[in-house]
């Protein structure tokens, strides 16, 4: 069943110089517990799909569904994060990532949240800087902190936003493991929004090629590599090809079909 | 601490003693210009008016910085989450800004005649609020819509996004304003204890010394302004620290 149905959307932006269309007919289906990776050209309203799952805005037409609900409004059981890690300065590391749980759980006994934050703190490698402010943190390091706080309160859905965009290939790298390991201990179904095919391709269980704006559904492709994947399978024919394809697709999306190069 | 102390003492002492050099060199008389060594003398003879005038200045001060903090954050409030407010508000504001506040000096002394200590206030308000509002405003339009949605995808309210994220946000940005408004509003209550005919304060001692040409007793004023100037700093700096410390980096 799928967890996350995307039926008809279609949305235009008002701007001065009239309506802008941004999404046209699209469809996706995200079963429960997997990841898509949501790839397209620049500017094709792939930030806006990320804000109608999460209920921060309702399309023109057509339906966006999660766990059986049409969506209509935020609700609880989603987490985000971006490219920029939006920690908040003036916290701690801890209280950055208990954040959703003072809005979703106030109840709970600080103890226990604690408990909880912690729990994921370690899970990422950011054991020994609950005290730290952000500022002291790198660029890594905060995104680890931010994915903490996107699904400390346990959320169905994580729909990320570019979020490894701003990051040095390397510390990429190792974001995707720790994104697989998350995902091995929580789980969460994921929605992923991102440039980088190599990424789409790691993580994904499915990657959705958009077509440039407005963006219409225009390649579903499935990821047939094993969960437990390591870098390494990037180098693998099953995965080059995958990525030659999804390359070709993109130029196709960019209107240059057929490319030269 | 020695340092941090030390320094800034050495600086102001060595502004003296240029000073008193500058007026040595020139021989000027103390009916021209006054030098340093006759203060202590000024001080000696009117302490008592200096006192009650140093008091008088400070709290109407500061009564009017309070006002314009409230008002200024609310009007910085209201332009920072409504479009149309701020497209209404910011030209009247900056307009408002740029008028000379000694011209309205007569205006609101004739509107509320008499009231001498409310007029103060009045003019330290009017004279300092605009910064106030002005950073208040732009600090709230300009926070990124991540720093929202992180919230607003929970399903939180405007008030709780507001309290947890907007406001601490947006501190810095507060403090920044108020340090300027600190020095306008100080600027605003002397130019009515000045300008007004019996008024009170450090500015009415001012003004009296410049009457009896009385100048050691002027420039003793002058100082003694500049030193409550500073005291006043000093105290949005410490809330500053206190309220919003984290935003300041450590050098590197």
């Amino acid at each position: 069943m799928n967890l996350i149905d995307i039926k008809g959307v279609t949305h235009a932006y008002r701007t001065p110089s009239g309506p802008l269309p941004v999404l046209d007919n699209l469809e996706i289906g995200v079963p429960e517990g997997t990841f898509a990776a949501v790839v397209g050209p620049s500017g094709c309203g792939k930030s806006t799909l990320t804000r109608l799952i999460a209920g921060l805005m309702t399309p023109d037409r057509g339906e966006v569904w999660l766990h059986g609900e049409r969506v209509r409004s935020p609700r609880k059981t989603v987490g985000m994060a971006f490219q920029n890690p939006v920690l908040l300065e003036w916290r701690t590391i801890l209280d950055n990532v208990l954040l959703p749980l003072e809005i979703v759980a106030p109840r709970m006994p600080r103890a226990q949240r604690v408990t909880r934050a912690e729990e994921l703190l370690a899970l990422v490698g950011l054991s020994g800087f609950e005290g730290k402010k952000p500022s002291e943190l790198s660029g890594g390091m905060r995104q680890r902190a931010s994915l903490c706080r996107a699904i400390v309160h346990k959320p169905e859905v994580l729909i990320m936003d570019e979020p490894f965009g701003a990051l040095d290939n390397f510390t990429r790298e190792d974001l995707w493991q720790t994104m697989r390991d998350l995902r091995a201990k929580e789980p969460f179904t994921c929605v992923l929004i991102t440039h980088d095919l190599r990424e789409s391709v790691f993580l994904g269980d499915q990657v959705i090629v958009l077509s440039g704006r407005p963006a219409r559904t225009q390649r579903v492709l499935r990821v047939d590599l094993p969960a437990d994947r390591t870098i390494d399978v990037l180098y693998t024919p099953a995965a080059v090809e995958m990525l030659h394809t999804l390359r070709d697709e993109i130029r196709i999306a960019q209107g240059r079909a057929g490319g030269a190069h | 601490m020695l340092r941090r102390i030390g320094v800034p003492v050495l600086a102001i002492l060595a502004f003296l003693a240029l000073w008193e050099a500058l007026v040595w060199w020139n021989g000027w008389p103390n009916y021209v210009m006054a030098s340093p060594s006759d203060l202590p003398a000024a001080y000696g003879r009117f302490w008592e008016l200096f006192l009650l005038g140093g008091w008088q200045t400070l709290w109407r001060t500061v009564a009017g910085l309070a006002i314009a903090v409230v008002v200024g954050t609310l009007l910085g409030m209201v332009m920072g989450f409504s479009r149309v407010a701020r497209d209404a508000l910011y030209p009247l504001l900056v307009g408002f800004n740029a008028v000379p506040k000694a011209t309205l000096v007569p205006v609101v002394s004739l509107l509320f005649i008499g009231q001498h200590d409310f007029n103060t206030v009045l003019m330290a308000f009017l004279i300092s609020f605009f910064p106030i509002a002005v950073s208040v405003g732009i600090g709230l339009s300009t926070l990124e819509p991540e720093y929202r949605d992180i919230l607003r995808a929970l399903g939180a309210s405007r008030v709780t996004i507001f309290r947890k994220i907007a406001l601490p946000k947006t501190l810095p940005e507060f403090f920044g304003a108020l340090k300027v408004a600190v020095t306008l509003a100080f600027i605003g209550t002397n130019l009515v204890e000045i300008v007004s005919p019996h008024g009170k304060g450090l500015g009415a001692l001012f003004q009296s010394g410049a009457t009896n040409g009385d100048y050691p007793l002027m420039f003793a004023v002058l100082i003694a302004l500049a030193a409550l100037g500073i005291v006043l700093y000093y105290a949005v700096v410490t809330l500053e620290r206190t309220f919003a410390g984290w935003a300041e980096r450590e050098a590197t």
